[in-house]
C-alpha cells in the first residue's frame, strides 16, 4: 500500500467507527428523541467520512466533484431529515422520556 | 486496496443489519420511520464502496439519484404523519 | 416570492440555467472522455434539460435581489470552519455518551428567542444547532424567532441558553444582531 491508501483507509475506518456507534445508540437509548441523536449526527459524520476516504483514494478526476455533491447533499439533508421526523413526532404528542423512567 | 473497500462494505451491511431491528420490532411507527431513514442513508454510502469493488463509476451517479429520493421520501413520511394529509385541499 | 421588475426575472432564469447547465456538465463527464461523443446532439439534450427545469423552478433558486451577498458569503466561510469542528466535537460526544456503560443523559426540553428573522438566517441555525453537541432542533417559530429544541443533557442546554455563542455567530454572519 502506498500513502495515499493508508491515509484513505484511516478515514474509512474512522466513519465505520461512527457508523457502527451510531447503529448501537440507535439499539441502546430510552426512547425515540434520543435516538435520533445517536443517528443524525454519528451518522452523518461517518457517512461523510467514508465519502472522503473514497475521495482521497480517486485523486482529482471528475468522480471526485460527483462525491462531493454526495457530501455536501448528506450535510444538508441528513439534519433537515432529522428534524422533519422529530418535528412530526413532537406535533403528534409523542412525550419525551424523562431521567428514571423506564424505557420505551 | 480491494480488501479495505470490502470491509467497509461488510461493517455497513452489519450497521445496516443493526438498524433492521428497530424498523421491524421499534415500537411505534416514528421509531420506524427513523430506522427506515437511516437504512437509506447508509444505502447511499453503501453503493459508492460498491461502485469502487466493482470498478463500476456509474454507481456514484446511483447513489447521487437514492439520496434525492430517500430525503424526499423521508419528509412526505413525516408530514403526513404531522398533518394526516399530504397536500391541502 | 413576488417579482418587483422584469430584470430581476430575467436574471434569476439565466443564474438558474447557468446553474443547471454546469451541474449537467458536470454531471455527465464522460462526454468530455470520449471525444467521439462529443457532438451536437448530446449537448442539446442537456440543454433541453437545463432549459424545461429553469422554466419549473427559476423562482426557487434566485429568491430576490439580496443585500450584501458577498459580505455575507465572505463571513460564511470562518463559520463554517468553526461549525465543522463542532460537528466533529459533536459526534465524539455521542459516541461517548452511547459507548459509556451507565448512559450518562438527561434529556430536556428548552426554549428560547433570537434576534433573526430571515429564512436562510433561521434555516442555517436550526441546521447548526442539529449538528452541534447533544441538541437537535424540534420546532422554530419564524415570526418571533422562538425556537425548542431537545437537549441531551444540561451542558449541551446551557450552551445554547447562557452562552449564546452560535447565535452570536450566526446573527455576525447575516448581520441581523
Amino acid at each position: 500500500m502506498q500513502g495515499i491508501d493508508i491515509i484513505a483507509t484511516v478515514f474509512m475506518a474512522g466513519g465505520a467507527f461512527f457508523m457502527i456507534t451510531g447503529a448501537a445508540g440507535l439499539l441502546r437509548f430510552p426512547d425515540f428523541y434520543t435516538r435520533l441523536h445517536a443517528t443524525g449526527k454519528c451518522d452523518t459524520l461517518g457517512e461523510v467520512l467514508i465519502i472522503v476516504g473514497c475521495m482521497i483514494y480517486q485523486g482529482w478526476s471528475f468522480i471526485t466533484i460527483k462525491l462531493i455533491f454526495l457530501m455536501l447533499f448528506i450535510f444538508i439533508a441528513n439534519p433537515v431529515g432529522t428534524h422533519a421526523i422529530m418535528k412530526a413526532a413532537y406535533v403528534s404528542g409523542l412525550k419525551p422520556w424523562k431521567k428514571g423512567e423506564a424505557r420505551r | 486496496m480491494i480488501e479495505t473497500f470490502l470491509a467497509i462494505g461488510l461493517i455497513i451491511v452489519f450497521t445496516i443489519l443493526l438498524s433492521l431491528y428497530r424498523l421491524v420490532l421499534g415500537p411505534g411507527i416514528f421509531n420506524q420511520i427513523a430506522a427506515s431513514n437511516v437504512i437509506g442513508t447508509k444505502v447511499i454510502v453503501l453503493l459508492v464502496v460498491i461502485g469502487y469493488i466493482f470498478e463500476r463509476p456509474m454507481f456514484i451517479d446511483i447513489s447521487l439519484l437514492y439520496a434525492a429520493l430517500n430525503f424526499i421520501a423521508t419528509l412526505l413520511m413525516a408530514r403526513y404523519l404531522e398533518r394526516g394529509e399530504l397536500c391541502k385541499a | 416570492m413576488v417579482f418587483k421588475s422584469k430584470g430581476e426575472k430575467a436574471f434569476s432564469m439565466i443564474v438558474t440555467f447557468c446553474a443547471m447547465f454546469l451541474f449537467w456538465v458536470l454531471l455527465s463527464a464522460w462526454i468530455v472522455y470520449i471525444p467521439q461523443h462529443y457532438d451536437l446532439i448530446e449537448i442539446s439534450k442537456g440543454i433541453i434539460c437545463a432549459l424545461i427545469v429553469t422554466l419549473i423552478s427559476h423562482e426557487l433558486l434566485v429568491s430576490s435581489r439580496g443585500e450584501k451577498v458577498l459580505l455575507k458569503t465572505l463571513r460564511m466561510i470562518p463559520y463554517l470552519f468553526w461549525e465543522l469542528w463542532q460537528i466533529v466535537l459533536a459526534t465524539f460526544d455521542v459516541a461517548y455518551r452511547v459507548i459509556h456503560p451507565k448512559m450518562p443523559i438527561d434529556p430536556r426540553i428548552i426554549e428560547f428567542e433570537t434576534t433573526l428573522r430571515s429564512d436562510f438566517a433561521l434555516t442555517t441555525l436550526a441546521n447548526s444547532i442539529t449538528l452541534t453537541p447533544g441538541t437537535i432542533t424540534i420546532l422554530v417559530k419564524p415570526e418571533t424567532g422562538k425556537f425548542w429544541v431537545h437537549a441531551l443533557a444540561e451542558k449541551p442546554a446551557d450552551a445554547l441558553l447562557v452562552d449564546k455563542t452560535m447565535q452570536r455567530k450566526v446573527a455576525h454572519v447575516y448581520m441581523e444582531e
